[in-house]
């Protein structure tokens, strides 16, 4: 593709947006990086405009679970909801391994679950994976 | 990266939904040196709804962790099936792969809003879709986390 992947990085701590950043610039897959800081905030910027227009849609999201006001589980079921939403591939990054979170997440309709690695190395290549395959080898409706 | 493996190691089942035999030929070919991983084949819709479900003759079936789905299908449409399975509480974990010929906007938005996990155009070249079925089994068994094996409760209905 050659249109540059626009990413929505809905995630709370400021930490783990910049390092987010930081892995993707190390990343080949030309793109823009936007945040929410909660399902909420991420939510009313994904809705039709108060005047009736529709709103600017990323090409895929990444999606932290622990975030406080509406959490990752919680923007999954009103996105579940909402067929314009379900449109947008929704990649939840966490740091959770547990088996409940992925089944809870799957269930939701969250197009895949990723454990974040704590090693920066290891996260930079996780970003570029995940960036790489959305871009590259599925097509998102934005795109098509 | 490594993978954490915390639970004992199994093999990866995938479920490829795909009526046509050469890129069922190619399919097995690509992933023919990945480690842990078996390929099951139903060539028509119905049949993998048996595969799914446990019957008419698959009643050993393993419950795939991914499905490869071809949309064009004899008997039951890989559309039709799609629902089927996102709809299916036993069945709406586990990631569905769309694998279509198709590049046409309204079938890549339906698909998603059906919830398909992914949608892939399928390239003509031989060599480029053994590359995309590579990536698309190393997407999703070494960087996403694939649904736990639930424990195994029968037949899902």
């Amino acid at each position: 593709m050659s249109a540059a992947m626009n990413i929505l990085l809905i995630e709370d701590n400021p930490g783990d947006c910049e390092l987010m950043q930081e892995a993707l610039s190390e990343v080949a897959v030309p793109h823009r990086l936007e945040i929410c800081q909660d399902g909420a905030a991420a939510l009313a910027r994904l809705r039709k405009r108060a005047d009736g227009t529709p709103a600017p849609r990323p090409d895929l999201i990444l999606l932290d679970l622990n975030m406080p006001r509406m959490d990752g589980r919680e923007f999954l079921a009103a996105r579940k909801a909402d067929p314009d939403l379900l449109e947008i591939p929704v990649i939840v990054l966490t740091t959770s391994e547990a088996d409940s979170d992925i089944r809870s997440s799957y269930r939701l309709h969250a197009n895949a679950f990723v454990t974040k690695p704590f090693d920066f190395g290891d996260f930079t290549e996780t970003a570029r994976r995940i960036a790489g395959f959305w871009s590259e080898i599925a097509i998102v409706p934005t795109k098509a | 990266m490594q993978a954490t493996e915390t639970t004992a190691v199994r093999d990866v089942e995938i479920l490829l939904v795909e009526d046509e035999p050469g890129d069922v030929e190619l399919t097995r070919a690509a992933i023919a040196d990945a480690r842990a991983l078996r390929l099951h084949v139903e060539m028509d819709g119905h049949a993998a709804l048996d595969f799914l479900h446990r019957r008419n003759g698959r009643e050993h079936a393993p419950r795939p962790d991914l499905v490869l789905l071809d949309l064009n299908l004899p008997g039951l449409d890989g559309r039709d099936l799609l629902i089927e399975l996102k709809t299916n509480p036993a069945m709406v974990e586990i990631p569905v792969v769309v694998l279509s010929g198709s590049t046409a906007p309204n079938e890549i938005q339906r698909a998603y809003r059906r919830c398909a996990n992914a949608y892939i155009v399928k390239p003509f070249e031989h060599d480029k879709l053994v590359a995309i079925i590579r990536a698309v089994s190393s997407f999703w068994i070494e960087t996403a986390r694939l649904p736990p094996r639930q424990k195994d409760s029968g037949a899902a209905s």
